[in-house]
């Protein structure tokens, strides 16, 4: 019965995404204020019903409902009851229902904190999002049906979830992930809307920018948890693989941050608005062109789950319908963008267009790369894969560029400045970059790495000019504190995040240079040496968890003699699916980790294990977290409340509450 | 035409032209680093390159997994129901490798049978198939198909 209700209220979302995604348009065209206030409630509307369709497939998971397939395959009478609620989104269907969930929130919200929206923008942003929430719900239920029933015969127990997928990274990354992917709709929405309504002035894009930053920080995130998610799961140290799933997730995330920035010169300075419409279709397009990577199958990935033309079809059709139409749009509006051209070589407009330019040629590495097995399987007929062999170089060229211009750029006023004077700060600051870099390059490994000299100055170099900026800043106030207290939460934003790319800069280079990687055996009650450590295997135990069994080797780690751990990777064997898992055990630190799995037994007792030594590795993650909270930063600048405070204070004096 | 508008139309121009330049340079370059897959028939027909990292996949024969005794080297076939090619490797499988599973190997060939592995991947999931893999199984099964119905009428011919 309870999945029939589930059923029930996502057909009954379907018929009120067309009534959003129709009767609100025609409202703004007709200045017809009832329909288009209709568009909050049934935005607010959507979320309802797309909410109570998700807790009725919730609730077929806890009470094991075997007979509805998706459960079926995805849960088992011995899950653990946490994973019983999170396998709800562990595969294909039930993550494209969490993706509609979190759309109709997005769309919530939008409904909800923007009260200072004109009432015509505010219909046709929330109605694009119908319109979106009509695809999505229609692939949901013509193609991705959750509730589908395998009547009459029932299975007694179900095949549980992916073991890989029972782990509380899991949890988190894709709720995060999404938050980001549908959260650039919104910014689609606020595009269309602009372009109907034909000009777009500086107001379009202060009111865009917060929620494109909001969908960023999202996805920054979810990112971060995924490639933090490989790192200890997948059991062999990695964290980035250039698969075609995280690339899917990256190339939105690239578009988005060329955004942000395009649109602080749309927002302060009324530039590049054609532009700025340009790259919110493409970033939603990616994020488009990212689901269908995902759920078409047509890559191989370690998260093609579906490998089902039908389906590949249907997204591929709603690209093109969405892209098409947006782009038809932009065409016929063209004309009417007037952008402010009013500024010199030496400006931070300038500036921006080259970070859009790098950050672009970034974007065009991953997406060739990660397309390019489609199209030569296509044209060529042949079938190739691409791996870090071309992703590795090419990105980080142009990456290098991004970060030889970051001090330059945030050191930069709009429309003019005197080049001689930032460039002679910014090359000594360089030089003492490179000073320090060579210092403890040198002082730490004994040698000098071209890559990592290069790198980790570019990082360096990139701190202190964030530095000096904040330096800057004090200078002219009363005291330190007050010039620190007087910067907007938006250049504390931007400073903030700059560092966060320093970080994980520092910690991508540190790691893929200097990580070490030993296969040993080891014999119990033996000790083996690996570097400075030694390892002395004290004893294998079974244990029996609720749907596991775990196979655990304790392992007593000691560096240059002293005792540093105890360290127990794990075999476990999944009693119903029959599968083997290999769990890492990880000692963590600020300056490096130390890994240990379980390779496979040998004769006698022993076992191959691999060894890791990873420094730096949680700076990457770090890094995206400090960028994350950048963005948050960014997002709580006064200017965004003030406006909502004003219009409040406006209506209480025209004595309306 | 207006000056505002020639003016967009040369920007809009040159920004195309530069990026196809960039798109085309960028798929002259990949080329070099996309690694081809052959399935075990085309390795054994000698169509593959010797020393170029290239991919093979098929199903782990039955019975074929050899193990070192005392290190992580290992051999074992792959078969597309036709052929069979043999991958020896010497760092730790992935969990979800079973014999009769389908597995992709990345590496040199050392001859026309052989495979030097660098890296072996099963896929996350023991119902996913990697499509490479699917398609060879399928091909191999309908020439198979075809092969038992070409010789039932070479039988009838017999009588």
């Amino acid at each position: 019965m309870i999945p029939e209700l589930g059923h029930f209220f996502l057909i009954l979302a379907l018929v009120n995404a067309v009534i959003l995604g129709t009767l609100p348009f025609y409202g703004a065209h007709t200045q017809h204020k009832g329909l288009m206030r209709l568009a909050s409630k049934a935005s607010v509307g959507q979320f309802i019903l797309v909410l109570a369709s998700y807790i009725c497939l919730t609730i077929a998971f806890v009470q094991s409902d075997f007979s509805v397939s998706y459960v079926a395959n995805h849960s088992s009478n011995i899950t653990p009851l946490r994973y019983k609620i999170t396998a709800v989104w562990g595969a294909h269907e039930g993550s494209l229902l969490l993706w509609i969930v979190i759309l109709a929130a997005w769309m919530a919200a939008v409904s909800i904190f923007s009260k200072a929206l004109t009432p015509e923008m505010r219909a046709r942003v929330l109605g694009t999002l119908g319109l979106i929430s009509v695809g999505f719900v229609s692939f949901a239920l013509f193609t991705s049906n959750p509730f589908e029933r395998v009547l009459p015969f029932i299975p007694i127990d179900g095949s549980d979830l992916n073991p890989l997928l029972q782990d509380f990274g899991m949890i988190v990354h894709p709720p995060m992930l999404y938050m980001g992917f549908v959260g650039f709709s919104v910014v689609f929405g606020f595009a269309i809307a602009g372009l109907l309504q034909g000009d777009l002035d500086q107001k379009w894009a202060k009111w865009a920018r917060p929620w494109t930053t909001i969908a960023w920080v999202f996805m920054t995130i979810g990112i971060a948890l995924g490639s933090w998610w490989a790192y200890y799961e997948l059991g062999w140290g990695g964290w980035w693989f250039w698969d075609p799933s995280e690339n899917a997730a990256f190339m939105p995330w690239i578009a988005g941050t060329a955004l942000m920035h395009s649109l602080a010169a749309t927002e302060k300075r009324g530039a590049y608005k054609s532009w700025t419409l340009l790259l919110s279709i493409l970033t939603f397009s990616l994020s488009l062109l990212g689901t269908f990577i995902i759920r078409s199958g047509a890559l191989t990935s370690v998260h093609a789950f579906a490998n089902d033309p039908e389906r590949g079809l249907f997204i591929l059709t709603f690209l093109g319908i969405a892209v098409g139409g947006a782009l038809s749009l932009y065409a016929w509006q063209f004309d009417k963008l007037k952008s402010n051209n009013n500024y010199t070589l030496i400006s931070k407009e300038i500036a921006i267009v080259l970070n859009n330019v790098l950050l672009f040629c970034c974007l065009l590495v991953v997406f060739l790369g990660t397309l390019y097995p489609l199209i030569a399987d296509y044209f060529l007929e042949q079938k190739v894969s691409i791996g870090p062999p071309f992703f590795d170089p090419y990105f980080s060229f142009f990456f290098a560029f991004i970060l030889f211009l970051i001090p330059f750029g945030q050191q930069m006023n709009w429309k003019q400045n005197k080049l001689k004077t930032i460039a002679i700060e910014q090359f000594i600051l360089l030089a003492l970059a490179i000073v320090i870099a060579v210092f403890t390059i040198f002082s730490l490994t004994g040698e000098l790495d071209l890559f990592a000299l290069l790198g980790i100055s570019l990082a360096i170099w990139l701190m202190l000019s964030c530095l000096l900026y904040l330096y800057a800043q004090t200078k002219n106030a009363k005291s330190q504190l007050a010039g620190l207290k007087k910067l907007s939460r938006s250049y504390w934003g931007m400073i903030v995040a700059h560092i966060g790319v320093a970080v994980t800069v520092i910690g991508v280079i540190v790691t893929t240079i200097y990580s070490f990687e030993k296969d040993v055996r080891i014999e119990a009650k033996h000790t083996v040496q690996v570097e400075n450590l030694s390892i002395y295997f004290e004893k294998f135990d079974n244990y029996t968890f609720e749907n596991y069994i775990s196979s655990q080797a304790t392992l007593k780690v000691s560096k240059n003699g002293n005792y540093l751990t105890t360290l127990k990777p794990e075999k476990r064997r999944y009693q119903v699916s029959n599968q083997l898992m290999t769990e890492a055990a990880i000692e963590p630190g600020f300056f490096g980790d130390l890994y240990i799995s379980l390779a496979q037994p040998l004769e006698n007792g022993a076992w191959a294990i691999k060894v890791y030594y990873k420094p730096f590795v949680r700076w990457i993650w770090l890094g995206a977290l400090i960028m994350a909270l950048g963005g948050l930063l960014a997002i709580s600048d006064k200017r965004y409340r003030e406006k909502k405070f004003r219009k409040v204070k406006a209506i209480k004096e025209e004595g309306l509450v | 035409m207006k000056a505002h508008r020639k003016k967009k139309l040369i920007t809009i121009l040159s920004a195309l032209a530069l990026l196809s330049t960039a798109v085309a340079l960028l798929l002259y370059a990949i080329g070099d680093y996309a690694d081809a897959f052959y399935e075990p028939t085309r390795v054994v027909k000698g169509d593959a390159p010797l020393n170029k990292t290239i991919r093979v996949g098929g199903l782990v024969t039955l019975g074929s997994v050899k193990r070192a005794k005392d290190s992580l080297y290992v051999e074992f076939d792959i078969t597309d129901n036709q052929e069979v090619i043999t991958i020896t490797y010497d760092k730790s499988l992935p969990d979800l490798f079973r014999e009769g599973q389908g597995i992709m190997a990345e590496g040199k060939l050392v001859d026309n049978k052989t495979l030097e592995a660098t890296k072996v991947l099963a896929k996350h999931d023991e119902k996913y198939m990697p499509p490479e893999i699917a398609d060879t199984l399928k091909k191999s099964h309908k020439e198979g198909v075809e092969k038992m119905k070409q010789e039932k009428n070479n039988e009838k011919g017999d009588y």
